[in-house]
Protein backbone atom coordinates (compact mmCIF):
# COMPACT_ATOMS: atom_id res chain seq x y z
CA UNK A 1 0.00 0.00 0.00
CA UNK A 2 2.00 2.96 -1.22
CA UNK A 3 -0.35 5.53 -2.72
CA UNK A 4 2.24 8.29 -2.69
CA UNK A 5 4.15 6.76 -5.60
CA UNK A 6 1.12 6.48 -7.86
CA UNK A 7 0.16 10.04 -7.10
CA UNK A 8 3.21 11.67 -8.56
CA UNK A 9 3.59 9.40 -11.55
CA UNK A 10 0.02 8.81 -12.62
CA UNK A 11 -0.94 10.44 -15.90
CA UNK A 12 -3.78 12.96 -15.81
CA UNK A 13 -6.83 11.05 -14.74
CA UNK A 14 -10.41 11.84 -13.84
CA UNK A 15 -10.56 13.98 -10.71
CA UNK A 16 -12.48 11.40 -8.73
CA UNK A 17 -9.89 8.64 -8.99
CA UNK A 18 -7.07 11.02 -8.23
CA UNK A 19 -8.65 12.17 -5.03
CA UNK A 20 -9.03 8.74 -3.57
CA UNK A 21 -5.38 7.80 -3.05
CA UNK A 22 -4.77 11.14 -1.40
CA UNK A 23 -7.58 10.58 1.02
CA UNK A 24 -6.35 7.07 1.74
CA UNK A 25 -2.90 8.41 2.37
CA UNK A 26 -4.14 11.10 4.68
CA UNK A 27 -6.18 8.54 6.57
CA UNK A 28 -3.16 6.26 6.84
CA UNK A 29 -1.07 9.08 8.25
CA UNK A 30 -3.78 9.94 10.71
CA UNK A 31 -3.99 6.35 11.88
CA UNK A 32 -0.22 6.20 12.22
CA UNK A 33 -0.14 9.25 14.47
CA UNK A 34 -3.13 8.03 16.45
CA UNK A 35 -1.32 4.80 17.28
CA UNK A 36 1.80 6.75 18.22
CA UNK A 37 -0.02 9.35 20.27
CA UNK A 38 -0.02 7.59 23.67
CA UNK A 39 3.73 7.00 23.55
CA UNK A 40 4.51 10.50 22.35
CA UNK A 41 2.25 12.12 24.93
CA UNK A 42 3.79 10.16 27.78
CA UNK A 43 7.29 10.96 26.55
CA UNK A 44 6.36 14.61 26.21
CA UNK A 45 4.96 14.87 29.72
CA UNK A 46 7.44 12.74 31.62
CA UNK A 47 10.66 13.09 29.63
CA UNK A 48 10.78 16.18 27.46
CA UNK A 49 8.89 18.72 29.53
CA UNK A 50 10.91 17.78 32.66
CA UNK A 51 14.11 17.95 30.62
CA UNK A 52 13.25 21.42 29.29
CA UNK A 53 12.12 22.53 32.72
CA UNK A 54 15.35 21.26 34.23
CA UNK A 55 17.36 23.19 31.68
CA UNK A 56 15.47 26.42 32.41
CA UNK A 57 15.66 25.90 36.16
CA UNK A 58 19.40 25.38 35.99
CA UNK A 59 19.73 29.05 35.05
CA UNK A 60 17.42 30.29 37.78
CA UNK A 61 17.33 30.81 41.47
CA UNK A 62 14.08 29.13 42.42
CA UNK A 63 11.94 30.74 45.08
CA UNK A 64 8.54 29.65 46.21
CA UNK A 65 6.66 32.23 44.13
CA UNK A 66 9.09 34.04 41.91
CA UNK A 67 12.26 32.84 40.31
CA UNK A 68 15.07 35.02 39.11
CA UNK A 69 17.38 34.46 36.18
CA UNK A 70 20.94 34.04 37.42
CA UNK A 71 22.76 32.98 34.24
CA UNK A 72 25.52 30.49 34.85
CA UNK A 73 25.70 31.10 38.60
CA UNK A 74 24.36 27.66 39.49
CA UNK A 75 26.94 26.00 37.28
CA UNK A 76 29.65 28.19 38.77
CA UNK A 77 28.51 27.16 42.25
CA UNK A 78 28.80 23.51 41.34
CA UNK A 79 32.17 23.72 39.67
CA UNK A 80 33.72 25.72 42.51
CA UNK A 81 32.05 23.99 45.44
CA UNK A 82 34.33 21.51 47.16
CA UNK A 83 31.56 19.07 48.02
CA UNK A 84 30.41 19.03 44.40
CA UNK A 85 33.90 18.54 43.02
CA UNK A 86 34.44 15.67 45.44
CA UNK A 87 31.08 14.16 44.42
CA UNK A 88 31.96 14.42 40.73
CA UNK A 89 35.29 12.76 41.44
CA UNK A 90 33.59 9.97 43.39
CA UNK A 91 31.09 9.43 40.57
CA UNK A 92 33.90 9.21 38.03
CA UNK A 93 35.96 6.81 40.16
CA UNK A 94 32.92 4.65 40.85
CA UNK A 95 31.91 4.60 37.18
CA UNK A 96 35.42 3.76 36.00
CA UNK A 97 36.06 1.10 38.64
CA UNK A 98 32.70 -0.57 38.23
CA UNK A 99 32.94 -0.52 34.44
CA UNK A 100 36.47 -1.91 34.30
CA UNK A 101 35.84 -4.52 36.98
CA UNK A 102 32.63 -5.80 35.41
CA UNK A 103 34.13 -5.85 31.92
CA UNK A 104 37.27 -7.78 32.86
CA UNK A 105 35.50 -10.25 35.14
CA UNK A 106 32.57 -10.55 32.76
CA UNK A 107 34.87 -11.43 29.86
CA UNK A 108 36.87 -13.90 31.94
CA UNK A 109 33.75 -15.66 33.17
CA UNK A 110 32.20 -15.67 29.70
CA UNK A 111 35.28 -17.45 28.34
CA UNK A 112 35.18 -19.92 31.21
CA UNK A 113 31.57 -20.92 30.78
CA UNK A 114 31.27 -20.77 27.01
CA UNK A 115 29.88 -23.97 25.58
CA UNK A 116 26.68 -25.84 24.86
CA UNK A 117 26.70 -28.23 27.86
CA UNK A 118 23.58 -28.37 29.99
CA UNK A 119 25.38 -27.72 33.30
CA UNK A 120 26.93 -24.57 31.84
CA UNK A 121 23.47 -23.30 31.09
CA UNK A 122 22.65 -23.86 34.76
CA UNK A 123 25.76 -21.97 35.91
CA UNK A 124 24.89 -19.08 33.59
CA UNK A 125 21.32 -18.84 34.86
CA UNK A 126 22.41 -18.95 38.48
CA UNK A 127 25.11 -16.35 37.95
CA UNK A 128 22.65 -14.05 36.23
CA UNK A 129 20.30 -13.75 39.22
CA UNK A 130 21.99 -10.65 40.71
CA UNK A 131 21.16 -8.69 37.54
CA UNK A 132 17.40 -9.19 37.89
CA UNK A 133 17.43 -8.64 41.65
CA UNK A 134 15.97 -5.32 42.75
CA UNK A 135 18.79 -2.92 43.56
CA UNK A 136 17.30 -1.96 46.91
CA UNK A 137 17.40 -5.60 48.01
CA UNK A 138 20.93 -6.13 46.72
CA UNK A 139 22.04 -3.14 48.77
CA UNK A 140 20.35 -4.37 51.96
CA UNK A 141 21.93 -7.79 51.53
CA UNK A 142 25.39 -6.35 50.97
CA UNK A 143 25.05 -3.96 53.87
CA UNK A 144 24.67 -6.96 56.15
CA UNK A 145 27.51 -8.88 54.51
CA UNK A 146 29.77 -5.83 54.81
CA UNK A 147 29.27 -5.72 58.57
CA UNK A 148 32.52 -4.22 59.91
CA UNK A 149 32.87 -6.48 62.95
CA UNK A 150 35.10 -9.52 62.61
CA UNK A 151 32.02 -11.74 62.67
CA UNK A 152 30.72 -9.94 59.57
CA UNK A 153 30.17 -12.30 56.66
CA UNK A 154 32.81 -11.02 54.28
CA UNK A 155 35.22 -10.46 57.16
CA UNK A 156 34.74 -14.08 58.20
CA UNK A 157 35.54 -15.19 54.67
CA UNK A 158 38.59 -12.92 54.66
CA UNK A 159 39.55 -14.53 57.96
CA UNK A 160 39.65 -18.02 56.42
CA UNK A 161 42.33 -16.79 54.08
CA UNK A 162 44.20 -15.05 56.86
CA UNK A 163 43.00 -11.53 56.01
CA UNK A 164 42.41 -8.82 58.60
CA UNK A 165 38.88 -7.61 59.23
CA UNK A 166 37.98 -4.56 57.16
CA UNK A 167 35.66 -1.69 58.15
CA UNK A 168 34.13 -1.59 54.62
CA UNK A 169 31.27 0.93 54.52
CA UNK A 170 32.11 2.31 57.96
CA UNK A 171 35.42 3.88 56.96
CA UNK A 172 36.12 6.94 54.84
CA UNK A 173 38.89 5.05 53.13
CA UNK A 174 36.96 2.04 52.00
CA UNK A 175 33.32 3.14 51.63
CA UNK A 176 33.56 3.97 47.93
CA UNK A 177 35.52 0.81 47.19
CA UNK A 178 32.94 -1.28 49.02
CA UNK A 179 30.12 0.19 46.95
CA UNK A 180 32.20 -0.53 43.87
CA UNK A 181 32.58 -4.16 44.96
CA UNK A 182 28.83 -4.58 45.17
CA UNK A 183 28.29 -2.91 41.79
CA UNK A 184 30.87 -5.15 40.16
CA UNK A 185 29.10 -8.17 41.63
CA UNK A 186 25.86 -7.03 40.04
CA UNK A 187 27.41 -5.79 36.77
CA UNK A 188 29.65 -8.76 35.99
CA UNK A 189 26.94 -11.32 35.10
CA UNK A 190 25.30 -8.81 32.76
CA UNK A 191 28.53 -8.18 30.87
CA UNK A 192 29.24 -11.91 30.92
CA UNK A 193 25.93 -12.66 29.25
CA UNK A 194 26.45 -10.10 26.48
CA UNK A 195 30.00 -11.34 25.89
CA UNK A 196 28.62 -14.87 25.63
CA UNK A 197 26.20 -13.69 22.96
CA UNK A 198 29.16 -12.13 21.16
CA UNK A 199 31.21 -15.31 21.44
CA UNK A 200 28.49 -17.26 19.65
CA UNK A 201 29.11 -15.08 16.60
CA UNK A 202 32.82 -15.85 16.35
CA UNK A 203 33.62 -17.85 13.22
CA UNK A 204 34.41 -21.45 14.31
CA UNK A 205 36.36 -22.19 11.14
CA UNK A 206 38.93 -19.60 12.23
CA UNK A 207 39.58 -21.60 15.40
CA UNK A 208 40.09 -24.71 13.33
CA UNK A 209 42.42 -22.95 10.95
CA UNK A 210 44.42 -21.60 13.89
CA UNK A 211 44.71 -25.10 15.34
CA UNK A 212 45.94 -26.43 12.02
CA UNK A 213 48.60 -23.71 12.03
CA UNK A 214 49.59 -24.81 15.52
CA UNK A 215 48.53 -21.62 17.33
CA UNK A 216 48.35 -21.78 21.13
CA UNK A 217 45.14 -21.14 23.02
CA UNK A 218 46.45 -17.73 24.06
CA UNK A 219 47.24 -16.76 20.47
CA UNK A 220 43.86 -17.93 19.32
CA UNK A 221 42.26 -15.80 22.00
CA UNK A 222 44.42 -12.79 21.26
CA UNK A 223 44.07 -12.78 17.48
CA UNK A 224 40.64 -14.27 16.82
CA UNK A 225 38.35 -14.09 19.82
CA UNK A 226 39.16 -10.69 21.28
CA UNK A 227 39.07 -8.76 17.98
CA UNK A 228 35.69 -10.31 17.23
CA UNK A 229 34.38 -9.08 20.58
CA UNK A 230 35.49 -5.49 20.07
CA UNK A 231 32.07 -4.05 19.12
CA UNK A 232 30.45 -5.81 22.09
CA UNK A 233 33.15 -4.41 24.32
CA UNK A 234 32.44 -0.81 23.30
CA UNK A 235 28.70 -1.16 23.73
CA UNK A 236 29.18 -2.58 27.21
CA UNK A 237 31.72 0.08 28.05
CA UNK A 238 29.33 2.89 27.12
CA UNK A 239 26.35 1.35 28.89
CA UNK A 240 28.30 0.63 32.06
CA UNK A 241 30.03 3.99 32.19
CA UNK A 242 26.73 5.86 31.85
CA UNK A 243 25.14 3.62 34.45
CA UNK A 244 28.11 4.25 36.72
CA UNK A 245 27.95 8.03 36.36
CA UNK A 246 24.25 8.21 37.19
CA UNK A 247 24.47 5.83 40.15
CA UNK A 248 22.06 6.72 42.92
CA UNK A 249 20.24 3.85 44.63
CA UNK A 250 23.40 1.93 45.53
CA UNK A 251 24.89 4.87 47.41
CA UNK A 252 21.60 6.15 48.81
CA UNK A 253 20.83 2.81 50.44
CA UNK A 254 24.32 1.70 51.47
CA UNK A 255 25.91 4.84 52.90
CA UNK A 256 23.83 7.85 51.83
CA UNK A 257 27.12 9.48 50.95
CA UNK A 258 28.89 8.86 54.25
CA UNK A 259 30.89 8.48 56.28
CA UNK A 260 31.85 12.12 56.20
CA UNK A 261 30.99 12.56 52.52
CA UNK A 262 33.52 9.95 51.46
CA UNK A 263 31.09 8.17 49.15
CA UNK A 264 28.89 11.10 48.13
CA UNK A 265 28.23 10.92 44.39
CA UNK A 266 26.72 13.51 42.09
CA UNK A 267 23.19 12.13 42.14
CA UNK A 268 22.93 11.71 45.91
CA UNK A 269 24.17 15.27 46.35
CA UNK A 270 21.70 16.55 43.76
CA UNK A 271 18.93 14.66 45.52
CA UNK A 272 19.82 16.15 48.90
CA UNK A 273 20.09 19.66 47.49
CA UNK A 274 16.84 19.42 45.57
CA UNK A 275 14.56 17.57 47.93
CA UNK A 276 15.98 18.33 51.34
CA UNK A 277 17.51 21.79 51.05
CA UNK A 278 15.21 23.17 48.36
CA UNK A 279 18.11 24.38 46.19
CA UNK A 280 16.26 23.46 43.03
CA UNK A 281 18.31 25.62 40.67
CA UNK A 282 21.67 24.24 41.67
CA UNK A 283 20.29 20.70 41.79
CA UNK A 284 18.93 21.07 38.24
CA UNK A 285 22.27 22.33 37.03
CA UNK A 286 23.84 19.21 38.56
CA UNK A 287 21.42 17.06 36.57
CA UNK A 288 22.18 18.91 33.34
CA UNK A 289 25.92 18.53 33.92
CA UNK A 290 25.45 14.80 34.32
CA UNK A 291 23.48 14.73 31.09
CA UNK A 292 26.23 16.58 29.25
CA UNK A 293 28.80 14.17 30.69
CA UNK A 294 26.90 11.10 29.48
CA UNK A 295 26.37 12.71 26.07
CA UNK A 296 30.05 13.54 25.73
CA UNK A 297 31.02 10.05 26.77
CA UNK A 298 28.71 8.48 24.19
CA UNK A 299 29.98 10.72 21.40
CA UNK A 300 33.59 10.14 22.42
CA UNK A 301 33.18 6.37 22.34
CA UNK A 302 31.51 6.57 18.93
CA UNK A 303 34.35 8.68 17.55
CA UNK A 304 36.95 6.30 18.96
CA UNK A 305 35.16 3.33 17.46
CA UNK A 306 35.02 4.99 14.04
CA UNK A 307 38.69 5.84 14.19
CA UNK A 308 39.57 2.32 15.24
CA UNK A 309 37.46 0.82 12.48
CA UNK A 310 39.00 3.09 9.83
CA UNK B 1 40.66 -34.53 17.30
CA UNK B 2 39.80 -31.33 19.15
CA UNK B 3 36.41 -29.76 18.97
CA UNK B 4 36.05 -26.04 18.57
CA UNK B 5 32.87 -25.20 20.38
CA UNK B 6 34.41 -22.43 22.40
CA UNK B 7 37.31 -20.01 22.50
CA UNK B 8 39.14 -21.80 25.29
CA UNK B 9 37.96 -25.29 24.38
CA UNK B 10 37.50 -26.10 28.07
CA UNK B 11 34.69 -28.49 27.50
CA UNK B 12 36.80 -30.77 25.36
CA UNK B 13 39.35 -31.24 28.14
CA UNK B 14 38.82 -34.42 30.08
CA UNK B 15 40.71 -36.10 32.86
CA UNK B 16 40.63 -35.79 36.65
CA UNK B 17 42.58 -32.53 36.92
CA UNK B 18 40.53 -30.71 34.29
CA UNK B 19 37.31 -31.97 35.82
CA UNK B 20 38.37 -30.89 39.32
CA UNK B 21 39.29 -27.41 38.09
CA UNK B 22 35.99 -27.08 36.27
CA UNK B 23 34.00 -28.22 39.29
CA UNK B 24 35.79 -25.72 41.52
CA UNK B 25 35.40 -22.81 39.09
CA UNK B 26 31.73 -23.44 38.38
CA UNK B 27 30.76 -24.11 41.99
CA UNK B 28 32.64 -20.97 42.98
CA UNK B 29 30.73 -18.93 40.43
CA UNK B 30 27.36 -20.23 41.52
CA UNK B 31 28.25 -19.65 45.17
CA UNK B 32 29.51 -16.12 44.69
CA UNK B 33 26.54 -14.95 42.65
CA UNK B 34 23.71 -16.81 44.34
CA UNK B 35 25.15 -17.26 47.84
CA UNK B 36 24.03 -13.86 49.15
CA UNK B 37 20.53 -14.37 47.76
CA UNK B 38 20.24 -17.89 49.16
CA UNK B 39 21.53 -16.51 52.44
CA UNK B 40 18.69 -14.01 52.45
CA UNK B 41 16.18 -16.73 51.62
CA UNK B 42 17.35 -19.00 54.43
CA UNK B 43 17.77 -16.26 57.02
CA UNK B 44 14.31 -14.85 56.43
CA UNK B 45 12.89 -18.16 57.66
CA UNK B 46 15.32 -18.59 60.55
CA UNK B 47 14.41 -18.32 64.20
CA UNK B 48 17.60 -16.75 65.48
CA UNK B 49 19.21 -14.04 63.43
CA UNK B 50 22.71 -12.71 63.23
CA UNK B 51 22.79 -9.03 62.23
CA UNK B 52 26.30 -9.43 60.84
CA UNK B 53 25.94 -12.45 58.64
CA UNK B 54 23.64 -14.79 56.78
CA UNK B 55 23.18 -18.39 57.67
CA UNK B 56 23.23 -20.77 54.75
CA UNK B 57 21.73 -23.43 57.01
CA UNK B 58 18.39 -22.62 58.59
CA UNK B 59 18.51 -22.32 62.35
CA UNK B 60 15.02 -23.45 63.28
CA UNK B 61 12.42 -22.87 60.59
CA UNK B 62 9.82 -20.22 61.38
CA UNK B 63 7.29 -17.98 59.66
CA UNK B 64 7.36 -15.48 62.53
CA UNK B 65 9.24 -12.88 60.50
CA UNK B 66 6.52 -12.90 57.86
CA UNK B 67 3.76 -12.75 60.45
CA UNK B 68 5.42 -9.87 62.26
CA UNK B 69 5.91 -8.13 58.90
CA UNK B 70 2.15 -7.65 58.69
CA UNK B 71 2.30 -5.31 61.72
CA UNK B 72 4.82 -3.11 59.97
CA UNK B 73 2.63 -2.77 56.87
CA UNK B 74 5.04 -4.77 54.71
CA UNK B 75 2.11 -6.35 52.86
CA UNK B 76 0.66 -2.91 52.28
CA UNK B 77 3.91 -1.89 50.58
CA UNK B 78 3.89 -5.13 48.63
CA UNK B 79 0.36 -4.42 47.46
CA UNK B 80 1.39 -0.93 46.35
CA UNK B 81 4.25 -2.47 44.38
CA UNK B 82 1.88 -4.90 42.70
CA UNK B 83 -0.62 -2.19 41.83
CA UNK B 84 2.11 -0.07 40.25
CA UNK B 85 3.73 -2.93 38.37
CA UNK B 86 0.37 -4.39 37.29
CA UNK B 87 -1.13 -1.26 35.80
CA UNK B 88 2.24 0.12 34.78
CA UNK B 89 3.09 -2.98 32.79
CA UNK B 90 -0.33 -3.15 31.17
CA UNK B 91 -0.06 0.47 30.10
CA UNK B 92 3.55 0.08 28.97
CA UNK B 93 2.81 -2.98 26.83
CA UNK B 94 -0.26 -1.39 25.24
CA UNK B 95 1.59 1.82 24.47
CA UNK B 96 4.50 -0.18 23.06
CA UNK B 97 2.46 -2.37 20.72
CA UNK B 98 0.46 0.61 19.50
CA UNK B 99 3.57 2.65 18.77
CA UNK B 100 5.35 -0.33 17.25
CA UNK B 101 2.41 -1.04 14.95
CA UNK B 102 2.65 2.45 13.61
CA UNK B 103 6.43 2.44 13.27
CA UNK B 104 6.61 -0.96 11.59
CA UNK B 105 3.56 -0.81 9.33
CA UNK B 106 2.90 2.76 8.32
CA UNK B 107 4.87 5.14 6.20
CA UNK B 108 4.39 8.75 7.07
CA UNK B 109 6.21 12.02 7.11
CA UNK B 110 8.11 12.58 10.35
CA UNK B 111 8.75 8.92 11.03
CA UNK B 112 12.52 9.40 11.16
CA UNK B 113 12.03 12.15 13.74
CA UNK B 114 9.83 9.89 15.84
CA UNK B 115 12.46 7.15 15.77
CA UNK B 116 15.02 9.69 16.86
CA UNK B 117 12.77 10.76 19.74
CA UNK B 118 12.48 7.14 20.89
CA UNK B 119 16.24 6.71 20.85
CA UNK B 120 16.75 10.04 22.61
CA UNK B 121 14.52 8.96 25.50
CA UNK B 122 16.67 5.87 25.92
CA UNK B 123 19.79 7.99 26.15
CA UNK B 124 18.25 10.18 28.81
CA UNK B 125 18.83 8.73 32.28
CA UNK B 126 15.80 9.12 34.54
CA UNK B 127 17.98 10.28 37.39
CA UNK B 128 18.91 13.57 35.79
CA UNK B 129 15.32 14.68 35.34
CA UNK B 130 14.20 13.60 38.81
CA UNK B 131 13.95 17.11 40.24
CA UNK B 132 12.06 18.82 37.41
CA UNK B 133 9.93 15.66 37.04
CA UNK B 134 8.80 16.00 40.63
CA UNK B 135 7.60 19.54 39.86
CA UNK B 136 5.89 18.43 36.65
CA UNK B 137 4.13 15.64 38.54
CA UNK B 138 2.94 18.06 41.19
CA UNK B 139 1.29 20.24 38.56
CA UNK B 140 0.91 18.70 35.09
CA UNK B 141 1.18 21.38 32.41
CA UNK B 142 -2.22 22.23 30.84
CA UNK B 143 -4.04 19.56 32.84
CA UNK B 144 -3.13 21.02 36.22
CA UNK B 145 -3.42 17.71 37.98
CA UNK B 146 -1.36 16.89 41.05
CA UNK B 147 -0.03 13.35 40.82
CA UNK B 148 2.15 13.43 43.93
CA UNK B 149 0.98 10.79 46.36
CA UNK B 150 -1.06 8.92 43.73
CA UNK B 151 -0.61 5.61 41.97
CA UNK B 152 -0.93 7.45 38.65
CA UNK B 153 2.21 9.39 39.50
CA UNK B 154 4.17 6.16 39.70
CA UNK B 155 2.45 4.49 36.73
CA UNK B 156 2.23 7.10 33.98
CA UNK B 157 5.95 7.99 33.83
CA UNK B 158 6.86 4.34 33.15
CA UNK B 159 4.04 3.99 30.61
CA UNK B 160 6.23 4.68 27.61
CA UNK B 161 9.60 2.95 27.38
CA UNK B 162 11.81 3.33 24.32
CA UNK B 163 13.36 -0.11 24.74
CA UNK B 164 10.00 -1.90 24.64
CA UNK B 165 8.83 0.09 21.65
CA UNK B 166 11.99 -0.62 19.65
CA UNK B 167 12.04 -4.35 20.48
CA UNK B 168 8.39 -4.59 19.47
CA UNK B 169 8.92 -2.59 16.27
CA UNK B 170 11.76 -4.86 15.17
CA UNK B 171 9.60 -7.89 15.80
CA UNK B 172 6.56 -6.57 13.95
CA UNK B 173 8.66 -5.85 10.88
CA UNK B 174 9.20 -9.61 10.62
CA UNK B 175 5.49 -10.45 10.76
CA UNK B 176 4.21 -10.96 7.19
CA UNK B 177 1.79 -8.29 6.00
CA UNK B 178 -0.33 -10.62 3.81
CA UNK B 179 -2.55 -11.69 6.69
CA UNK B 180 -3.58 -8.22 7.70
CA UNK B 181 -4.09 -7.18 4.08
CA UNK B 182 -6.48 -10.08 3.74
CA UNK B 183 -8.31 -8.94 6.86
CA UNK B 184 -8.49 -5.42 5.51
CA UNK B 185 -9.94 -6.62 2.21
CA UNK B 186 -12.55 -8.46 4.24
CA UNK B 187 -13.50 -5.10 5.65
CA UNK B 188 -11.95 -5.29 9.11
CA UNK B 189 -11.19 -1.90 10.61
CA UNK B 190 -7.83 -0.66 11.80
CA UNK B 191 -8.33 -1.57 15.49
CA UNK B 192 -9.96 -4.89 14.72
CA UNK B 193 -7.10 -5.92 12.42
CA UNK B 194 -4.69 -4.88 15.10
CA UNK B 195 -6.24 -6.86 17.94
CA UNK B 196 -7.28 -10.00 16.05
CA UNK B 197 -4.44 -10.39 13.56
CA UNK B 198 -1.31 -8.51 14.64
CA UNK B 199 -1.36 -8.93 18.38
CA UNK B 200 -1.73 -12.75 18.47
CA UNK B 201 1.19 -13.05 16.04
CA UNK B 202 3.38 -10.97 18.34
CA UNK B 203 3.01 -13.20 21.37
CA UNK B 204 6.73 -14.14 21.57
CA UNK B 205 7.76 -10.48 21.57
CA UNK B 206 5.07 -9.69 24.13
CA UNK B 207 6.86 -12.12 26.44
CA UNK B 208 10.12 -10.23 25.92
CA UNK B 209 8.75 -6.76 26.62
CA UNK B 210 6.58 -8.16 29.40
CA UNK B 211 9.40 -9.64 31.43
CA UNK B 212 11.69 -6.66 30.80
CA UNK B 213 8.97 -4.19 31.67
CA UNK B 214 8.19 -6.08 34.83
CA UNK B 215 11.76 -6.00 36.15
CA UNK B 216 12.16 -2.39 35.01
CA UNK B 217 9.06 -1.18 36.87
CA UNK B 218 9.67 -3.40 39.90
CA UNK B 219 13.17 -1.93 40.22
CA UNK B 220 11.94 1.70 40.15
CA UNK B 221 13.36 3.56 43.12
CA UNK B 222 13.77 7.27 42.51
CA UNK B 223 10.30 7.65 40.99
CA UNK B 224 8.32 6.25 43.95
CA UNK B 225 10.71 8.12 46.22
CA UNK B 226 9.64 11.48 44.74
CA UNK B 227 6.01 10.56 44.10
CA UNK B 228 5.18 8.96 47.46
CA UNK B 229 6.09 11.21 50.37
CA UNK B 230 3.67 9.42 52.72
CA UNK B 231 4.48 5.88 53.96
CA UNK B 232 1.01 4.71 52.95
CA UNK B 233 1.94 4.96 49.27
CA UNK B 234 5.43 3.49 49.49
CA UNK B 235 6.40 0.60 47.28
CA UNK B 236 8.32 -2.24 48.89
CA UNK B 237 11.81 -1.33 47.55
CA UNK B 238 11.71 2.19 48.98
CA UNK B 239 10.15 1.00 52.23
CA UNK B 240 13.15 -1.25 52.97
CA UNK B 241 15.41 1.61 53.87
CA UNK B 242 13.13 3.02 56.55
CA UNK B 243 12.23 -0.42 57.84
CA UNK B 244 15.91 -0.85 58.54
CA UNK B 245 16.43 2.49 60.26
CA UNK B 246 13.31 2.05 62.40
CA UNK B 247 14.47 0.67 65.75
CA UNK B 248 11.14 -0.97 66.42
CA UNK B 249 11.43 -3.09 63.31
CA UNK B 250 13.60 -6.10 63.88
CA UNK B 251 16.08 -7.60 61.45
CA UNK B 252 13.72 -10.49 60.83
CA UNK B 253 11.05 -8.23 59.36
CA UNK B 254 13.63 -6.45 57.21
CA UNK B 255 14.84 -9.76 55.82
CA UNK B 256 11.30 -10.99 55.21
CA UNK B 257 10.47 -7.74 53.42
CA UNK B 258 13.68 -7.94 51.36
CA UNK B 259 12.83 -11.46 50.31
CA UNK B 260 9.33 -10.41 49.28
CA UNK B 261 10.84 -7.60 47.21
CA UNK B 262 13.29 -10.02 45.64
CA UNK B 263 11.06 -12.93 44.69
CA UNK B 264 8.74 -11.46 42.03
CA UNK B 265 11.52 -10.36 39.70
CA UNK B 266 13.43 -13.63 40.20
CA UNK B 267 10.29 -15.63 39.45
CA UNK B 268 9.54 -13.50 36.39
CA UNK B 269 13.09 -14.06 35.16
CA UNK B 270 13.09 -17.82 35.72
CA UNK B 271 9.67 -18.23 34.11
CA UNK B 272 10.53 -16.15 31.02
CA UNK B 273 14.20 -16.93 30.77
CA UNK B 274 14.32 -17.50 27.04
CA UNK B 275 12.48 -14.27 26.28
CA UNK B 276 14.71 -12.45 28.71
CA UNK B 277 17.90 -13.57 27.01
CA UNK B 278 16.50 -12.67 23.62
CA UNK B 279 15.63 -9.17 24.70
CA UNK B 280 18.94 -8.78 26.48
CA UNK B 281 21.04 -9.39 23.40
CA UNK B 282 18.81 -7.48 21.00
CA UNK B 283 18.68 -4.53 23.37
CA UNK B 284 22.41 -4.42 23.94
CA UNK B 285 23.30 -4.73 20.30
CA UNK B 286 21.12 -1.76 19.49
CA UNK B 287 22.53 0.19 22.40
Amino acid sequence: MSPSVTLTQAPPAPAASRRRPRRVRRRGTLVAWAFLAPALLLFLYFKFIPMAKGLVMSFQEIRYLDSTWVGFDNYRTILTDEAFIAAIRHSAVLALGTTAGSLVLGLALALLIEGPARYLWFVRTAAFLPVVTTMAVVAEVWRIMYHPGDTGMINSILGWFGGDPQPFLASEHSSLLSIMGMSVWRGTPYDMMIFLAGLVGVDRSLYEAAAVDGATTWKRLRHITLPALRPVFWILFTLAAIRGLRVFVEVYVLTNGGPNGSSEVLMTLVYKLGFQKGELGVASAGGILLFVATLLLTVLVQVMRRRQAA
Amino acid sequence: MMRFDSALGLEARRGPVATAVKVIVYTGMVLVFTGPLIGLLVSAFSRTLDPTSFSLWPDGFTLDNFIEAADKNVYGYLLNSFVVVGFGLLLQMLVSVFAAYSLSRKKFRGMAVVMLIMLATMMLPEEIIAIPLSLVLADLPLLHADLIGTYAGMILPVGAWGFSILVMTEFMKEVPVELEEAARIDGAGELRTFFTIILPLCRPALGVIGVFGFTMIWDQYLLPLIVAPEPGMWTLPIALRSLRSDDEVGLGVLLAASLLALLPSIIAFLAFQRQFMRGLTSGAVKG
